[in-house]
């Protein structure tokens, strides 16, 4: 079990992770020697065992819905790295053909 | 050493109600050995001195007016910094949230500067909690106080250091995969995980959510009950908190007892790659709780060894979701140009470290369709079994015992670039996380190879909490009596040099 190159490189780019090539070089072998001991799972006979994605057991935690003082415009926008008319100010997202 | 900074949180408690000492002094003499240890250690990110000066005289006011003030009122808590604190940066050990001031405050620091606890600063921690020795920080690894070259273990490296170094009498970490009890044991001091669930995750910064525990470090057992005791209890703002009393984990840290406990060795825990010296340790703390009035028996809990491969399969994940939030848009560092996309590639290419990283694409694979079923899917099916072997052990025995991390603490270095080498430091402590059952991590005595502390790791069932105190307080006093003096009166790394 392994993972090449090209791999890491298309699994890095639906990460948003611009990785560069010295990046993949050293990134690419590590990533395949963790995968092959993570493989180690598959050896565990579990058929017909239900998954466990939390431990409490918990489903649909539910409370009222009442209303609550919440962050201001100015707490929420304290962080961000720029501002416009007090919203949030981003890259564009649709390019014009 | 001024005498404040070697007082128990429970001594500074008592002196303050009693008067003979006041919170601003006790704070005074904490930010004192700061400054004077903290260019060593560098477990602190960063230092609210004038904050936590002026919670120390608002507390000394209160109780001046006679006011009801709670065991922790007065007493200093260093904080990883992964807890969203205002008035404080919150960076998560990362340059993606470097100089970030959170607008909202954590549950449990919250809680705790309600209770008069004074935090003094924000700790050292593994980028987004992923390592085991501080060394996948973005701002510099901190030191372990027992020997400056080794790592104080991770990813709460900062807050065990601090309260081993006597910076703080105690420390918040968080534990997802062994996180606060493995630095505890590699710096000889008190870490306990807490049920999952028991302790509020709201304005924890997340890393892998149906695993990460904040819980508490201590110097004591009973010093660890105790923060452990005000962090908790059910909170509405994190919907998968447990609606149900706290463990009344302070009343059995100060009730040590064994007699008659069914006490459970876990078989697989030992063999290839276990230091000698840490086992010779962990077999005396077993022969010590026999001789104590535990009846003794060995477990199997045969898929605990697939606990570290199903772990490193979920927690990244998990982490791979949870950190698609970073995205230099809202908060945080924004690098470069272009569309969007572009900038947000660029954004966390720049923001993120190796080992955040590797845990992303990881993790990204996991959950890839066409791997789903053979990695993430079979991983979930793994921790069933792995709850099962709890269930079947629990059936049989109280508690589960084991060492809490295979050596001692290892140099600063060594694993840095070596991910599996690194992650075999949580191979004892992941199948609790994993079951989110609770687990304490208690020092058993110092390694003949290096002069270094092991710690013995206690299991309990879910909301046994008080269960893992029993024990760990019995095995403090008994071992305290043999030794003479505490574990940590032993510790060089910041007279010999």
């Amino acid at each position: 079990m392994s993972i090449t190159r090209d791999e890491v490189a298309h699994l890095a780019r639906l990460s948003r992770l611009a990785l560069s090539d010295e990046e993949l070089d050293h990134l690419a072998p590590q990533l395949g020697q963790i995968i092959s001991a993570v493989a180690q799972v598959q050896e565990v006979a579990a058929d017909g065992i239900p998954p466990t994605s939390h431990a409490t057991g918990l489903t649909n935690v539910f409370r009222e819905d009442e209303p609550a003082p919440c962050l201001t415009p100015e707490e929420a926008l304290s962080g961000a790295p720029a501002v416009e008319m007090r919203r949030f100010k981003v890259p564009r997202i649709l390019v014009e053909e | 050493m001024d005498e404040l900074i070697t007082m128990t949180a429970a001594e500074l408690s008592a002196a303050m109600a009693a008067g003979e000492v006041s919170a601003a002094e006790v704070t005074t003499a904490h930010l004192d050995r700061i400054a004077a240890v903290d260019d060593k250690v560098r477990a602190f990110l960063h230092v609210a001195a004038d904050e936590a000066l002026a919670q120390a005289r608002e507390v000394d006011s209160k109780r001046q007016a006679g006011e009801p003030l709670g065991p922790l009122a007065g007493v200093p808590v260093a904080v990883k910094d992964l807890f969203t604190t205002l008035g404080m940066p919150t960076t998560c050990g990362s340059k993606i949230l470097e100089g970030w001031r959170p607008p909202y405050e954590s549950t449990i620091t919250r809680r705790l500067r309600d209770a008069g606890a004074v935090l003094i600063g924000k700790t050292n921690m593994d980028e987004f909690a992923m390592g085991s020795s501080t060394e996948n920080s973005g701002f510099g690894a901190s030191h372990n106080p027992w020997d400056l070259d080794k790592v104080p273990g991770g990813s709460s490296g900062g807050s065990a250091a601090a309260v081993a170094a006597y910076e703080a009498p105690l420390a918040l970490g968080t534990d997802t995969g062994g996180s606060i009890r493995q630095p505890a044991a590699v710096c000889g001091i008190v870490g306990t995980k807490p049920t999952y669930g028991g302790s509020s995750r709201y304005g924890v910064v997340a890393f892998a959510s149906s695993l990460d525990t904040p819980g508490p470090f201590g110097r004591t057992v009973l010093d660890a009950a105790l923060l452990h005791e005000a962090m908790s209890g059910h909170d509405p703002m994190d919907s998968t908190s447990i609606d149900a009393p706290v463990p009344p984990v302070v009343e059995a840290a100060r009730h040590g007892d064994v007699a008659g406990l069914r006490i459970g060795v876990v078989t697989e825990f030992s063999g290839d790659g276990y230091q000698p010296g840490v086992m010779a340790r962990f077999t005396e703390a077993v022969e010590l709780l026999e001789s104590l009035g535990a009846k003794v028996t060995e477990i199997s809990c045969p898929h605990f060894k697939y606990a570290l491969p199903a772990y490193y399969l979920i927690a990244p994940s998990e982490a791979s979701s949870n950190l698609a939030r970073f995205d230099g848009m809202r908060y945080g560092l924004r690098a470069g140009t272009g569309s969007a996309e572009e900038v947000m590639a660029l954004t966390r290419a720049a923001g993120f470290g190796a080992e955040v990283k590797r845990r992303i694409i990881l993790g990204t694979y996991a959950l890839s369709s066409g791997y789903y079923d053979a990695y993430y899917g079979k991983a979930q099916q793994v921790r069933t079994l792995i709850i099962r072997d709890f269930d079947a052990a629990f059936g049989q025995v109280d508690v589960l015992v084991s060492p809490v991390t295979p050596t001692t603490a290892f140099p600063l270095g060594e694993r840095a670039d070596d991910p599996m080498a690194m992650y075999l430091a949580d191979l004892c402590t992941i199948p609790t996380d994993l079951a989110g059952n609770a687990a304490i991590s208690v020092p058993c005595g110092l390694a003949d190879e290096d002069g270094l502390p092991a710690g013995l790791q206690v299991m309990a069932p879910p909301l046994a909490d008080d269960r893992l105190y029993r024990v760990a307080a019995a095995v403090e006093a008994a071992l305290e009596q043999r030794w003479g003096h505490p574990l940590l009166a032993e510790a060089k790394g910041l007279t010999a040099k």
